[in-house]
């Protein structure tokens, strides 16, 4: 009699987008409950501004870079799979999980973790993140606290210790690279409790 | 004749009997010990039996999770793991792998992965909106409405769960209504007779005492078990009475034990018919819609009840909406500028035997009350603190922040800086600000 069965039929397509995202049902409802909530106006689908009716959010310096990620290619709507399937990046690494090397990488992947990251720099997704990019985070972050010499000299600094190859700009393998010794897992995932 | 009798149908004998053996018991054991405020002992042997039961049942669903995961023995604030350190402590962890060697200070690409999943894990769950929905539990109480997580139901569970909904809504619905209907009625029909009487100590004593009882059936009316602490503290004539608020039960929970004075919007309809009663015998501070706009009018009516000393302490609740008792959101500063002095109440319902939250989006009064008169029990308990004031040199806010944080501590509740109004309201520029202020003092240092 759990309320779980029950609203799991009312996912749709609620298999596929286990199997492709890899959470498991109780995670998956929950998720739901979590989209239902957030869709304030009950229409079925999620706009920026119900993003940015999260307070926490909307304090957070790269808030908007955050929401940008969601609905790529500059459309205003969001569904459900769309916003469970970027949230799986965020799943923990499954570390049972057997490497074929002919199957796809997992959504949540170092690598596709590493991705998800590097979009939020690499705005115009030519697969660099070039000064001007960087400059543009930067500012995000630190907006009026610091002065626009500093920004540019951090900035300065930053590309001249990631870029290997010299072309002035910061590709994927070169941000891979500089970062990989971070935990990726344990920085960029999300465990859920129960 | 026959056609008569055809149209009517008349009561059989025996079915006036039994209304009239259900009416003296519920009269003779509940109505009557309630006035005198005696206690039977009823509700606190159908508590334990409660409480046994539900021990029993959740060690057998308990038995059938083999499987899966270990449910927390502590029940978090949350559903998903956040990490508790501060933003120095995160991105100084994140640059720590980092191979260049930084002397405090400095950019690195990593840091943006301390918003990003700050980001997203306010996406998943926020502080806020997390505290207008209700409080889960670790372990099933046999209720379907908490029924979140627990698919493994045993056949004895399943047994035992029906006799509670039998119970429930057999047994115990129909004689928790009438206690209200009851109750309510004696409210009304009390003070509008104790209202023709002229002033004197008389008028106020019997006031009182028609309060107190009405609220004390209502209580009834809820099998609603309230434990009061520390009753040293107990409000006093000319201060401010002021607590957390979760449902308008409150109000029954703390008036059973003391007359207040409230503090509201008149309403239409029953709810207006029962504040008008009640101010006749006893002056409350009910407010019209236009005037609840105008601040100073609001403060000028609380001044002049708290300045005499005859009138029972004033009730209000700070918050301003109802949140779901995990936490204390942020307290509005109109009632700690009056300069009265301000009596702390921390209440803290049991949510094991019901939940009393009131989720006003989701369910309006009725069903709401409806869900109260059919949850096993109302558990709770009540603290009086220690009577604050305005000190010196401070301001309203910084009293209202004090006092919040004495009721959040004392009722084992998250003290939460946002205010509950937010959740139809932006957000302040100055927020982000602060974010920003705190990260570009580790990337540039104290120049």
């Amino acid at each position: 009699m759990g309320s779980t069965s029950s609203t799991l039929a009312k996912i749709p397509n609620a298999e596929d987008l286990m199997q492709e995202t890899g959470f498991t049902p109780a995670h998956l409802v929950r998720l739901y409950d979590r989209f239902k909530v957030l869709d304030k106006d009950k229409k079925g689908f999620l706009t920026p501004q119900d993003f940015v009716a999260i307070k926490e959010l909307a304090m957070n310096p790269i808030c908007d870079r955050i929401i940008g990620a969601f609905f790529t290619s500059g459309g205003e709507t969001l569904d459900f799979p769309s916003f469970v399937r970027i949230l799986a990046h965020f799943r923990p690494i499954d570390k049972n999980r057997p490497k074929e090397p002919t199957s796809p990488d997992p959504i949540n992947s170092r690598s596709n973790k590493l991705k998800f990251a590097f979009q939020l720099y690499d705005q115009d997704k030519d697969g660099k993140i070039s000064r001007h990019e960087l400059l543009q985070v930067l500012r995000a972050m630190l907006e009026k606290q610091v002065t626009e010499e500093q920004l540019e000299s951090i900035a300065d600094r930053t590309i001249q210790e990631a870029d290997l190859d010299r072309d002035d700009a910061i590709s994927f393998e070169e941000f891979r690279k500089s970062l990989e010794k971070v935990n990726i897992d344990h920085k960029m995932s999300i465990r859920f409790l129960r | 004749t026959t056609q008569l009798s055809q149209g009517y149908r008349s009561f059989k004998p025996t079915e006036l009997h039994c209304l009239r053996v259900w009416l003296s018991v519920v009269l003779g054991l509940i109505v009557l010990p309630a006035m005198f405020g005696v206690s039977l002992g009823f509700t606190d042997l159908y508590v334990k039996a409660l409480v046994k039961t539900l021990e029993w049942a959740t060690l057998r669903i308990q038995r059938g999770q083999k499987e899966e995961d270990a449910v927390p023995a502590h029940l978090p604030n949350g559903i998903i793991e956040k990490d508790d350190g501060s933003m120095e402590e995160e991105i100084g962890e994140l640059r720590r792998s980092h191979p260049k060697s930084l002397a405090g200070g400095d950019f690195t690409l990593c840091d943006a992965f301390y918003f990003c999943k700050k980001g997203i894990e306010s996406i998943v769950e926020d502080q806020v909106t997390q505290r207008f929905t209700s409080e889960e539990l670790a372990s099933w109480n046999l209720l379907t409405r908490t029924n979140n997580n627990f698919h493994y139901i045993s056949v004895r569970v399943t047994i035992i769960w029906g006799l509670g909904v039998f119970i429930r809504y057999c047994i115990l619905l129909p004689l928790r209504v009438t206690l209200a209907v009851l109750g309510l009625s004696w409210l009304v029909i009390g003070t509008t007779l104790v209202g023709l009487l002229p002033h004197s100590n008389v008028k106020t004593w019997i006031s009182d005492l028609i309060h107190v009882t009405c609220y004390r059936i209502c209580a009834r009316a809820l099998s609603a078990r309230i434990r009061y602490h520390n009753k040293e503290n107990h409000p006093k004539k000319g201060g401010i009475c002021v607590a957390n608020h979760t449902s308008p039960i409150d109000i029954v929970i703390l008036a059973n034990d003391g007359c207040y004075a409230m503090v509201g919007q008149i309403h239409g309809g029953l709810m207006g018919v029962i504040q008008r009663s009640m101010v006749r015998s006893c002056p409350h501070v009910w407010f019209e819609r236009s005037e609840m706009k105008d601040r100073h009018a609001v403060a000028k009516r609380l001044k002049d009840h708290v300045a005499d000393k005859t009138k029972q302490p004033i009730l209000i609740f700070p918050e301003g909406t109802c949140i779901n008792n995990t936490s204390v959101m942020m307290f509005k500063k109109g009632s700690f500028d009056i300069g009265a002095t301000i009596y702390p109440v921390a209440i803290k319902y049991d949510p094991q035997f019901g939940d009393a939250f009131w989720n006003s989006g989701k369910y309006n009064m009725v069903s709401y009350l409806l869900r109260m008169m059919t949850s096993w029990a109302i558990v709770c308990n009540v603290w009086y603190l220690p009577p604050m004031s305005l000190q010196d040199g401070e301001d309203a806010v910084h009293f209202a922040n004090r006092v919040k944080s004495a009721i959040a501590r004392q009722g084992g509740l998250v003290d939460l800086f946002w205010d509950g109004g937010l959740k139809r309201e932006k957000v302040k520029e100055s927020y982000k600000e602060e974010q920003q202020k705190m990260y570009s003092s580790m990337i540039v240092g104290q120049d």
